[in-house]
């Protein structure tokens, strides 16, 4: 398997004062057509990871030594006028949220095809038909009348299907997932993956699928990267790592994690011990980093 | 077409919506509702005393110093106040707008640039700006037109400014941005569309600021002795306030309410189109 998007020792700072570290020398690689998991808890850098592939460091970021390849391509200082054309048409993007990434004033129909007539240059008429298409692959029903609604008329299931049909519009080789279902209800939240799955096997799209939710990254994931504090701990197959977890930071977490085939169980939550030796990692890590 | 009959059920929106409408069409038809010509003297018949202190039907309101049907005078006047005000406010928006835009979605040293010349605009005195003004394009109803103009771009600009800033950092830009979509095309295509209901709102309390402020030109003199004008009436009536209050009366009884229903149109929209009200 060729290897599509690859992260080799990503160092991210923030220029404040104090500087502060957030990322520390992720390494990562997700191959095409593959499904690559990032878990970790709020504030690991599993967003920051997906923004800075996107391009959106954040004021006063500054990657301060690495490198992100994008199919052969440097892409790490790319600027924005080249981004542009990459973004949207072979790396996309499903947002956390699907409640407010949609243009609250204009019509759904737009906002599927400005992607397509951008990228493909397709013109008003065959977008429009290619949008249809895309919403019927989405499964919504009646796509006709979708295209003319406004967002607040669709529900947020349906608003994710939108957005999950603007993110596989132009095929792209690679979809970044942002917790994609962690703003939908648990019944819509099966439904939304199956969907991703689905066409992520139709167009043989990679996925990096950020999630703090060890149970669908387990279901959903060929490789998975287990973070904390801007720091990748381990990375291994999700067979591997559901298995035979090494690191004492990925068993705790699974520890954490409610089972319904054990219901008995009582989760454990992370030890203090254990955070505390996490922390002091990353302070000499800060210190050997200067 | 049908999100607007629920507005008209807010009574601010109303009331707005109801003096907006009869001053359109005290503007335009005038030649036909007015009993006189507004400019016509009749020197036998100075201050004809109003039909409720006993005047004739023929003059409603009485009549001024030169004899001129008040009520023509008053009804022909909302075609200055109108238009000044419609013209005034239109381009102060478009101005305003553009650099709130610019300054809002670029940032940086076009925000500061745009951001300083408010604050210097704003700390001029207004009135000295009218007075050159009108020593540099004389006096008619164009140069009362061109200074708020050039006074009143300043409010759009700030607030503009500050809902792009709001907006730029909405989660429907960043999907544009994640698309593809270039910077011009978010600003124009993304952004200004949700500024609309707020220029809207703008627009309508800009109208009646410059309705007042039509007025009070006229009452100096900066505008067109030809034309009647509200402000216009109100300086000629001062000299008789004490023989014929009245005259004075009229036309503020008509800024007021013009002013008012304005005002209230403005605010009612602010409400009913702010999202977070509305919702």
């Amino acid at each position: 398997m060729s290897t599509l998007l690859e992260i080799e020792r990503l160092r991210l700072r923030l220029e404040t004062q104090p500087p502060a570290w957030l990322l520390r020398d992720v390494d990562l690689k997700v191959g095409a057509g593959q499904t690559v998991g990032l878990v970790g808890e709020s504030g690991a850098g599993k967003t920051m990871i997906s923004r800075t592939v996107l391009g959106f460091v954040p004021e006063r970021g500054h990657i301060v030594s690495g490198r992100i390849t994008f199919d052969g391509r440097d892409i790490t200082y790319l600027p924005p006028t080249q981004r542009r054309h990459l973004l949207g048409r072979d790396i996309a993007y499903i947002p956390q949220n699907p409640m407010t990434a949609l243009n609250p004033v204009e019509r759904i129909e737009p906002q599927i095809t400005d992607v397509l007539r951008m990228h493909l240059g397709l013109d008003k008429r065959t977008a429009r038909t290619r949008a249809l298409q895309l919403l019927d692959e989405v499964h919504l029903p009646n796509p006709d009348r979708v295209l003319r609604q406004h967002p607040h008329e669709l529900s947020g299931g349906m608003r994710q299907r939108v957005l999950i049909a603007i993110a596989f519009a132009c095929r792209p080789k690679l979809v970044i997932a942002d917790e994609p279902t962690t703003a939908l209800d648990v019944t819509v939240q099966k439904q939304i993956l199956r969907l991703i799955r689905e066409l992520q096997r139709q167009s043989d799209t990679a996925i990096l699928f950020i999630s703090h939710d060890m149970g669908v990254v387990a279901k959903l994931c060929d490789q998975v990267h287990v973070m904390h504090g801007g720091r990748i701990l381990e990375s291994s197959s999700a067979d591997d790592l559901f298995a035979r977890p090494r690191h004492d930071y990925t068993k705790a977490l699974l520890a954490a994690t409610p089972r319904f085939d054990r219901p008995g169980d009582s989760l454990q939550p992370v030890p203090a011990e254990l955070t505390n030796r996490l922390h002091a990692e990353t302070l000499s890590w800060d210190r050997s980093a200067g | 077409m049908s999100a607007i009959w629920p507005l008209l059920r807010r009574p601010r929106i109303a009331f707005g919506v109801f003096v907006a409408v009869a001053l359109v069409i005290m503007a335009l038809a005038a030649p036909i509702i007015a009993p006189h010509d507004p400019l016509a003297q009749d020197l036998r018949n100075p201050f004809a005393v109003p039909y409720w202190s006993g005047g004739s039907v023929d003059h409603l309101l009485g009549t001024d110093s030169l004899g001129r049907d008040l009520l023509s005078r008053t009804i022909y006047a909302a075609r200055a106040a109108l238009a000044v005000a419609f013209v005034a406010a239109l381009f102060a928006g478009l101005l305003g707008t553009a650099l709130g835009l610019a300054a809002g979605y670029y940032g940086g040293a076009a925000d500061a640039a745009i951001s300083r010349l408010v604050d210097i605009w704003m700390s001029f005195p207004s009135v000295l700006l009218c007075i050159v003004l009108a020593a540099v394009l004389g006096a008619g109803l164009h140069t009362v037109a061109i200074a708020i103009i050039i006074i009143d771009w300043t409010r759009f600009c700030r607030v503009v400014r500050a809902e792009v800033l709001v907006q730029k950092s909405q989660d429907y830009v960043a999907s544009a941005i994640t698309i593809g979509l270039d910077p011009a095309r978010i600003l124009v295509k993304e952004i200004l569309p949700n500024v609309i209901p707020l220029l809207i709102t703008l627009f309508t309390l800009e109208m009646g600021v410059a309705i007042v402020v039509e007025a009070i030109l006229s009452f100096v003199g900066l505008s067109s002795s030809n034309v009647p004008t509200w402000g216009g009436i109100i300086q000629e009536g001062r000299l008789y306030v004490n023989q014929a209050w009245w005259v004075m009366a009229v036309p503020m009884i008509c800024i007021i309410l013009a002013v008012l229903g304005f005002n209230a149109l403005g605010d009612g929209l602010r409400d009913a189109l702010d999202p977070v009200k509305r919702t």
